[in-house]
């Protein structure tokens, strides 16, 4: 096993999220989202991705954050999930990051956090810490409508 | 040589071929004396036979070769043809198919092929045309000699002649001055010893009268004895035919010659057309029927060479789709460049967008064309199955098969031949009767199954006819109640349309019997499931007596719609037009409620009325209202229902694309599709919103 796994690092409502850059197919600047009715609340809708159409998920509205205008900085980052794309939107997507196997921990199993399902981890680079995002369970959307 | 490349070309071929085998001796069997028929079946076993020669398959090779032989002998009138002449030959084809099949799945293509084989050799000793039976089979009025003659030269089959620049441009001046251009096929007696001799009488005599531009074999060939019993000639003349026949038949061992006149050269392609008989005034006395077939077999090919061209571009259809994404992709690019140009106000740049606009255009048109293909594809398999199906249940079927030119897209070509089949057998299975009942009926012994599709609008209709007993409405009701699945008080108000639905439901078979053939426990449920998923519809008309036909109406393509492009506040949305039955507007006091209900007046009907703003929970924007609504009336079987919408944008031809599983089933939303400003609109599913 790598001892040393890459992750794209970006910011959701002030705070640092981490995706493992093997899923990750590219990374888009916000366009044109059409809205689609009596999609899930956490659906922002379907935009085109040359001449595919790939829903969009606003992560913010997943983890029950506050709604955000986006701006300049917003991202949506497509993901191929086991050959499905989709796109997330975040409010920023900051750089790659290399971060060694042993300095990603456990998530905190607080029950509190009706999030913690969301993660698979946290991981340690230097001060700051980065949350892994559990991709299966975030857009297994079908499970938990 | 490593073959592995050519191997999907032999293999497609022969599948064509083998087509066209099938094809062949089922024409053969309504027209058994038919001559083309048989030139035809016989140039495709010969290719067949030269293509798996060349390939190594050789048990391909000898089984074809057995099958030319008798074919040859057919066509020579050495043995006639019989009903059990042609089932060997439809086994033969039968065999060959395997053998491809089992090419295909990396086999050597090799099975038992002595049976057969050694049938084919017996059947030399089937009665020689002189003493057959009712003379079936036997050319008309042809006298043995000359069919000597043929059969001598069995290489004659293709004269394929090809002509360079040179001679086509003589052949040319000389029509145009006035001259005759003759084709000869030169038959010297197989007796004859000394043939060059004969031929270099031959070339004199036609020296004598005219000019020979072109001999095949070569001159030189011809004088060193290198050819079998004949050779042809293109000789330039101002004789008439009769006159250039004389010049060849006064020649001691020398056969009656095959003349066609040459009318025109073609530049493009290496063929020519021949036009066959002279004016009557100098038809030769004994108008010979091998040398007319002869003609009308080279004229037909240069005709029949176009179809088969076009048949044999096979692409893979994920290179269709993804060839059409780049072309949206490309068409959406392109808008965003004319949006870019009409701001720069460059004129230079206005004139090429506006070209490159109509290029992309036409680019878009052909690549949607590209992926329709004509039905035939799918309807070609099936005169070959009635037959057997017919044999094996001892009925007599005529099937008729009508517009299957007709376009389908891709997808859905490839999704119906599994429906038809079994709508085919069920009504040779279970609507056309035993030939004894249909003569005791008062009907024509042979039962009538008729398959036709057209054109309808934006959807292709595709009829199963067929002239037997007709569905039975009692004995449906009857049956359906004891299957459960129909109450018998519910059986008495069930109109007749009613009654012959009851045959779709899962479950039902009328059958008392129940065959090899059908019901087998998939019934038309099947077909009618498998319709349905093709967005289509079908619907059964009978009457008891007279006959029952399935009508399966299909959109002409899954992938690509005519839709009708709405606004609500500001966002677009597409309503397929198959689903429209009008636009109209009205003014807010036309709509009226009922029981909370709007509705409103429509020549009289009373129109039940759905907001979409409602249905879709479309957020309210600024924009300014019009005075009028926008209503578009839509519907699915008899009922109607108008949307309320607020502006029409305009149809247009769209592309379907799915939403993905993630959005899992939206039950308002059909699809999404790409509009030409690259914005993603969404396809409304009208039959949910009844």
């Amino acid at each position: 096993m790598e001892t040393e796994i890459q992750l794209v690092a970006c910011a959701i409502e002030g705070e640092e999220y981490a995706i493992d850059i093997r899923s990750v197919q590219e990374i888009i600047r916000l366009q044109e989202i059409t809205r689609v009715p009596q999609a899930s609340s956490f659906v922002s809708g379907v935009i085109n991705l040359r001449g595919m159409v790939i829903p969009v998920m606003d992560m913010r509205r997943r983890f029950g954050f506050p709604g955000k205008v986006p701006d300049e900085t917003t991202r949506i980052v497509i993901i191929n999930w086991n050959g499905l794309l989709v796109g997330i939107l975040v409010d920023s997507v900051s750089e790659v990051i290399r971060l060694p196997r042993r300095d990603i921990e456990q998530p905190p199993s607080c029950s509190s956090n009706v999030n913690s399902e969301f993660f698979t981890g946290i991981g340690k680079l230097g001060s700051r810490l980065l949350i892994m995002l559990n991709l299966d369970k975030i857009l297994g959307i079908n499970s938990d409508v | 040589m490593d073959m592995t490349q050519y191997l999907n070309v032999f293999l497609e071929e022969s599948r064509e071929h083998l087509q066209k085998l099938n094809e062949s001796l089922l024409d053969l069997e309504g027209s058994p004396q038919s001559r083309e028929v048989l030139d035809e079946i016989f140039r495709s076993a010969h290719t067949l036979k030269g293509m798996s020669a060349t390939m190594g398959f050789t048990d391909v090779a000898e089984l074809t070769h057995e099958m030319e032989n008798v074919l040859h002998k057919l066509r020579n009138g050495e043995i006639s043809n019989s009903p059990e002449i042609l089932d060997m030959l439809f086994k033969c084809v039968d065999l060959l198919d395997s053998m491809v099949n089992d090419i295909t799945n990396g086999g050597t293509g090799s099975l038992p092929i002595n049976h057969l084989v050694a049938k084919l050799k017996d059947s030399e000793n089937l009665p020689k045309t002189g003493g057959n039976q009712s003379g079936v089979g036997e050319p008309v009025g042809k006298p043995v000699e000359e069919s000597r003659e043929i059969q001598d030269r069995p290489d004659n089959i293709v004269t394929s002649f090809e002509f360079n620049e040179y001679e086509k441009n003589l052949i040319k001046q000389a029509i145009d001055q006035g001259f005759q251009c003759y084709h000869l096929v030169v038959n010297i007696d197989p007796r004859c010893v000394m043939k060059s001799a004969r031929a270099f009488m031959i070339f004199k005599n036609m020296e004598e009268i005219g000019e020979i531009i072109k001999s095949i074999p070569s001159v030189q060939d011809i004088e060193e004895e290198k050819f079998d019993t004949g050779f042809d000639l293109i000789v330039i003349s101002r004789e008439p035919q009769e006159v250039i026949r004389k010049g060849l038949v006064t020649i001691t061992e020398v056969g009656e010659p095959d003349i066609k006149r040459i009318t025109e050269v073609f530049t493009a392609p290496d063929t020519f057309e021949v036009i066959k008989d002279a004016p009557p005034n100098c038809q030769p006395v004994n108008t010979n029927p091998p040398a007319k077939t002869e003609a009308q077999k080279d004229t037909q090919s240069p005709a029949q060479a176009k179809p088969r061209a076009s048949q044999t571009v096979r692409v893979d259809t994920t290179r269709l789709d993804s060839l059409m994404n780049l072309v949206g992709e490309l068409v959406i690019n392109k808008t965003r460049l004319e949006q870019i140009g009409r701001f720069a106000q460059l004129p230079d740049l206005t004139e090429t967008m506006e070209q490159m606009d109509r290029i992309t255009t036409d680019l878009q048109n052909v690549v949607m064309k590209v992926r329709m293909v004509p039905i035939d594809s799918v309807f070609s398999r099936f005169p070959r199955m009635v037959r057997d199906l017919a044999r094996d249940l001892g009925k007599e079927i005529e099937l008729i098969v009508e517009g299957k030119e007709t376009e389908l897209d891709r997808t859905v070509i490839d999704e119906i031949g599994d429906p038809l089949v079994h709508l085919l057998r069920n009504s040779i299975d279970h609507g056309v009767e035993e030939p004894a009942i249909r003569l005791a009926a008062g009907k024509r012994e042979h039962g009538r199954v008729i398959l036709s599709s057209r054109h309808e609008g934006n959807n292709v209709v595709i009829e199963v006819e067929d002239d037997g007993k007709g569905l039975d409405p009692e004995k449906i009701k009857n049956k359906a109640i004891e299957k459960g699945l129909l109450l018998p008080e519910e059986a008495q108000d069930l109109d007749d349309s009613s009654v012959y639905r009851l045959v779709l439901l899962p479950g039902f078979s009328t059958a008392d019997k129940v065959t090899d053939v059908s019901g087998r426990g998939v019934g038309l449920d099947a077909v009618k499931n498998k319709i349905e998923a093709l967005s289509g519809s079908i619907h059964i008309e009978s009457v008891p007596g007279v006959g029952t036909k399935f009508k399966i109406q299909l959109p002409l393509t899954l992938a690509i719609i005519q839709a009708l492009l709405v606004l609500l506040e500001n966002e677009t949305y597409a309503i397929p037009l198959s689903f429209i039955a009008e636009t109209t507007s009205v003014t807010p006091d036309q709509i009226n409620n009922i029981q909370e209900q709007e509705v409103m007046l429509i020549r009289g009907d009373v129109l039940p009325l759905v907001r979409l703003h409602k249905v879709f929970q479309v957020p309210p924007s600024d924009l300014p209202r019009e005075e009028e609504i926008n209503i578009v009336i839509v519907r699915k079987g008899d009922k109607r229902v108008g949307l309320i919408v607020d502006t029409l944008v305009g149809q247009q031809e769209i592309v379907i694309k799915p939403l993905g599983k993630l959005l899992g089933n939206i039950p308002v939303i059909a699809g999404a599709t790409i509009l030409g400003n690259g914005q993603v609109s969404l396809i409304i599913d009208v039959a949910s919103l009844f």
